[in-house]
């Protein structure tokens, strides 16, 4: 029976027994006077993390999750683009990279074909602070796809026609990004809030001269240097059982053995901005303009991070939050508006951001700045408790799915988090006030020290941004962005 | 467009990724569900029968409800589909349908202007919408205990909307939707071929001709008085299907759905939306400039509908041609010959007909010409003879395990509740889990060859060359 057929069944009855026709209103209309109230929150239980140990003092922790046959295991390394050697940004990254194009006895094309008819989902990266390799496998497939994975990890041939080939790769992706206005701001931004010598000054896949630069020797002393047992943690979170996985995986790794294991160089804090200047990358016919706007945040292990994320989700990081309501719903001048702290080992960047179109760059500007000072001076009550409600209250929505608590794993291991974090959240957030939200916007976000970074019709916006006097503005070319092609 | 992720889905209320627009979305790949397992009669195959166990029932207003349990975590995903999309769309308002779905967000009778957020960030949910041809989908994920709040906004937007509808609140979002538009295609390289696409592919008397996002003059022209008619056209109950999903008692979300859904009134009839089957009848060559370092091309065929013979194919197809290193397309173009950055296709499917796209960008120093020679040399390949076993069966596992991981989120776009959505809209059946991946697990190679025979025709197909502005001469050549 089909839908429609089953709908006007259901009607005909409905009708024999007198209620109201289509098109009335039915009689027990409810009370929409106000919003209903809500019923008790429900906690969460989320299954333990299991802590053990490889023979070789491997950690692994496990959480098991039983509603789907799938498991997601990933090898983390605590080094990522900061461990990047200087005057080698992107090795990190390209290393990451390779380690599947090729390893154990295997080919890329037999890495790719064979995990591919597991229907395994193999993925490596490498971050600011960690390299990882995630799969994501069917259980019934988990034990043919571990001996790939770990050779992935540990095996890597690193064969130069493979390194030519990804160098290849992303040197276009470097040049495509020249492309993209929100990358081109971004980068700027960096570059205009760090300096190019700063790591966090350039991208995490390096630049062009350092990519052109990368020899197979580069990529194994890396790889040699920093995967290494006592630097690494295996995270897996699927429908599987700890010992049994424990043992699978003593098989593969327990072999694994420090060379010389040493921990990478910490990324030193970033000097924090002093006064306020402005970029402005010219891209002729520009729709909209690409608005940056931030300065140095502090790292993960700051003591303010839950404060912080409650003071952010105020400022621009909700869709009711102050920049998304004033840019998009009252001003219509964007699709959007946020702001993020960017957290890493070291100090990562705060940014306030929005695409919004050419003929209201300056307007924008100004409402940019009035929020950044305005949650300074005035946090209300009702903000902040709708903002830690929001934040507390969501987090399940966080760690739904085997590769959203992975992920929370990874970040417990990277950031030494203690045990036991995922499941004070919810109160951690709770402890926040309004105290705490006003005195972390004031110590963190400062508008009168702050770099701007513009992407747009400089012949269009530049007046309108020069009369703003926001501070000295330069103009910089996508060369002095990205550096020599 | 058909199947519309690919290019003109709207998800309005956060950013998205740029990978996000350009991801094609293999609809029938995403796919979600509690799973149930019942032991399967395949002589000791570990096979799993995947089934999304649910209840079902009509309100007297012809709301159409799909209940489904599952308490992996305390959440419930609230999602609606109106069967309206921009095919429904009159000439002169393109990209009304999507404009409207910005409107439901801006409160309604009894929900002030930004208390839909407000009220639904303080219980800690979240919310979005999406617009495509067919459809228009909104949801709301929130903790268990804010069920009733989320149905209550659901419905009063229903049964309310216009209460609160001013020529106010239209030229906002008309401003936000412009800039979406400028965002998401006219300041992002290759937009423009986005914003054309479906215009070459579709015939002027097909529903899929024009772009969801619509044109910048009809999104001036959109006026307080369409928005009214359009409500009173196409969002009725009775044009509309509810899924409750998540940590729910089922008792208790029916009773809840009931109070808060019963008294909005019944709408006007919809009348099935039908169209001709589009025909491409040539090979149409066009070359757009943009503001881009590198050429890429679009080689676009029209192809079976959502869900029709031969649809499930043609993904197939898309996998063997461009799914992972060695994949046909991907092993020559980027692998062996090193002369394309990247590669992909994809089968885009509608109610009304559905796009097959092959898209490849060109290296520095390489013409799209060449490019295009490799990839018809290829598709002249798999016409001729049909795939190894073994290029079927990694398609159909790398499809199998998407099916298993996409069950892993009931809320948002293309969680479970989604999902259910979207076999009741195409299919008639909620839980059609399991005959979807039967779709795909009984194809022999012989199919996927004729499909490639039949739908990937040269004369019947479109070339789009996307160039640096000032460069022609990297497009592929006009026919001789």
């Amino acid at each position: 029976m089909s839908r429609e057929s089953r709908a006007a069944t259901a009607l005909l009855l409905l009708l024999s027994v007198g209620v109201p026709a289509p098109g009335q209103t039915a009689a027990s209309a409810p009370d929409r006077s106000k919003p209903p109230a809500l019923g008790p929150v429900r906690p969460l239980q989320l299954p333990p993390v299991q802590k053990l140990r490889l023979s070789n003092g491997l950690p692994v922790l496990v959480v098991e999750l039983h509603e789907v046959p799938v498991v997601q295991v990933n090898v983390v390394v605590r080094a990522g683009a900061g461990a990047d050697p200087r005057g080698k940004p992107g090795l990190a990254s390209i290393t990451a990279d390779l380690l599947d194009e090729g390893a154990g006895s295997r080919s890329a094309l037999a890495i790719a074909d064979e995990l591919d008819y597991l229907g395994a989902d193999l993925r490596t990266r490498a971050g600011w602070d960690a390299s990882a390799v995630a799969l994501h496998v069917p259980v019934k497939r988990f034990g043919a796809a571990l001996p790939i994975f770990a050779d992935v990890v540990l095996r890597p041939t690193f064969a130069v026609a493979e390194l030519d080939r990804v160098r290849k790769d992303r040197l276009t992706e470097l040049l495509q990004l020249r492309d993209e206005p929100s990358a081109i701001a971004s980068v700027a931004f960096a570059n205009a809030l760090y300096g190019r010598d700063h790591r966090y000054g350039v991208p995490v896949i390096g630049t062009e001269t350092a990519v052109r630069g990368f020899t197979r020797a580069d990529l194994a002393a890396f790889h040699e240097r920093v995967y290494q047992p006592g630097n690494s943690a295996i995270v897996v979170v699927g429908d599987v059982t700890a010992p049994a996985v424990q043992a699978q995986l003593e098989q593969a790794f327990g072999g694994w053995k420090a060379a010389n294991p040493r921990t990478p160089a910490a990324v030193p804090a970033a000097t924090q901005v002093r006064d306020r200047g402005i970029w402005i990358v010219d891209r002729p016919g520009s729709a909209q303009t690409e608005i940056r706007i931030g300065r140095i945040g502090p790292p993960r292990s700051t003591a303010d991070y839950f404060p912080l994320t409650v003071m952010n989700t105020i400022l621009g990081g909700s869709f009711t939050s102050r920049l998304m309501q004033n840019l998009r719903e009252q001003h219509g001048y964007a699709y959007g508006a946020r702001s993020s702290f960017d957290y890493r080992l070291s100090t990562g960047p705060f940014v306030a951001g929005a695409a919004v179109q050419t003929d209201k760059t300056g307007p924008a500007l100004t409402e940019f700045f009035n929020e950044l000072g305005a949650i300074r001076r005035t946090v209300t009550d009702a903000e902040v408790a709708k903002a830690k409600n929001y934040v507390a209250l969501s987090f399940p929505s966080e760690v739904e799915t085997t590769g959203d608590i992975a992920s929370k794993l990874e970040e417990q291991f990277v950031h030494g988090l203690p045990d036991g974090w995922l499941d004070s959240f919810v109160a951690s957030v709770g402890a926040v006030t309004a105290a705490d939200v006003k005195r972390v916007a004031e110590q963190y976000v400062d508008p009168a020290k702050v770099v701007i970074a513009l992407v747009g019709d400089r012949r269009k916006i530049e007046a309108e941004v020069r009369a703003l006097n926001l501070g000295p503005l330069k103009v910089r070319t996508a060369a002095e962005i990205f550096g020599p092609r | 467009m058909p199947g519309a992720e690919v290019t003109f889905t709207a998800s309005d209320r956060k950013f998205i990724g740029l990978g996000e627009i350009m991801t094609r979305r293999f609809a029938s790949v995403l796919i979600a569900a509690a799973l149930v397992l019942a032991p399967a009669s395949l002589g000791g195959q570990e096979t799993a029968r995947l089934s999304v166990p649910y209840t079902q029932f009509t309100l007297a207003n012809g709301l159409d409800v799909i209940l489904h349990e599952d308490h992996t975590v305390p959440l419930v995903a609230v999602n609606a589909w109106y069967h309206v999309g921009s095919a429904r769309e009159k000439p002169g308002r393109t990209g009304f349908a999507h404009l409207f779905e910005h409107l439901m967000f801006e409160g309604s009778g009894h929900v002030p202007e930004g208390d839909f957020d407000n009220w639904l960030e303080a219980a800690g949910g979240d919310n979005n919408g999406s617009t495509d041809t067919d459809r228009t989908n909104y949801w709301e994920t929130v903790p268990s205990n804010a069920l009733e709040l989320a149905l209550f906004l659901e419905s009063d937007r229903m049964g309310y909307l216009l209460g609160a509808m001013s020529p106010e609140k239209v030229n906002g979002q008309r401003d936000v939707v412009k800039n979406e538009r400028r965002q998401s295609y006219e300041n992002r390289p290759y937009g423009v071929a986005f914003l054309k696409l479906s215009e070459l592919m579709f015939p002027p008397n097909h529903p899929y001709h024009w772009p969801v996002i619509g044109s910048m003059e009809d999104l001036t022209a959109a006026s307080y008085e369409d928005v009214v008619q359009f409500f009173k056209n196409y969002y009725g109950p009775n044009n509309t299907t509810l899924v409750v999903a998540g940590d729910i008692d089922p008792v208790e979300a029916r009773r809840l759905v009931e109070k808060w859904f019963s008294d909005v009134p019944r709408g006007a009839p919809v009348p099935p939306l039908s169209a001709p089957t589009p025909v491409l009848g040539e090979e149409k060559r066009v070359t757009l400039e943009d503001q881009v370092q590198l050429p890429q091309l679009f080689l676009g065929w029209l192809t079976p509908s959502y869900f029709h013979p031969g649809d499930e194919a043609m993904d197939v197809v898309a996998r063997v041609l461009a799914f992972g290193k060695n994949s046909r397309l991907y092993k020559r173009l980027v692998y062996d010959l090193q002369i394309a950055q990247d590669v992909s296709a994809s089968q885009n499917s509608g109610a009304l007909g559905s796009m097959f796209l092959v898209t490849a960008t060109a290296r520095e120093g390489h013409g799209l010409s060449e490019i295009e020679k490799v990839i018809a040399e290829e598709i002249t390949k798999l016409k001729a003879q049909p795939p190894e076993a073994r290029e079927l069966e990694r398609a159909v596992n790398q499809i199998e395990s998407a099916f298993y991981g996409a069950l892993e989120r009931v809320g948002g776009f293309g969680g479970k509740a989604d999902r259910l959505n979207l076999y009741e809209f195409y299919t008639g059946r909620p839980d059609y889990f399991a005959e979807d991946l039967a779709r795909y697990t009984s194809l022999d190679p012989l199919d996927v060859q004729s499909a490639a025979r039949a739908h990937l025709r040269d004369d019947a197909r479109l070339v789009l060359s996307v160039v640096p502005a000032g460069k022609k001469s990297l497009a592929v050549e006009k026919k001789p």
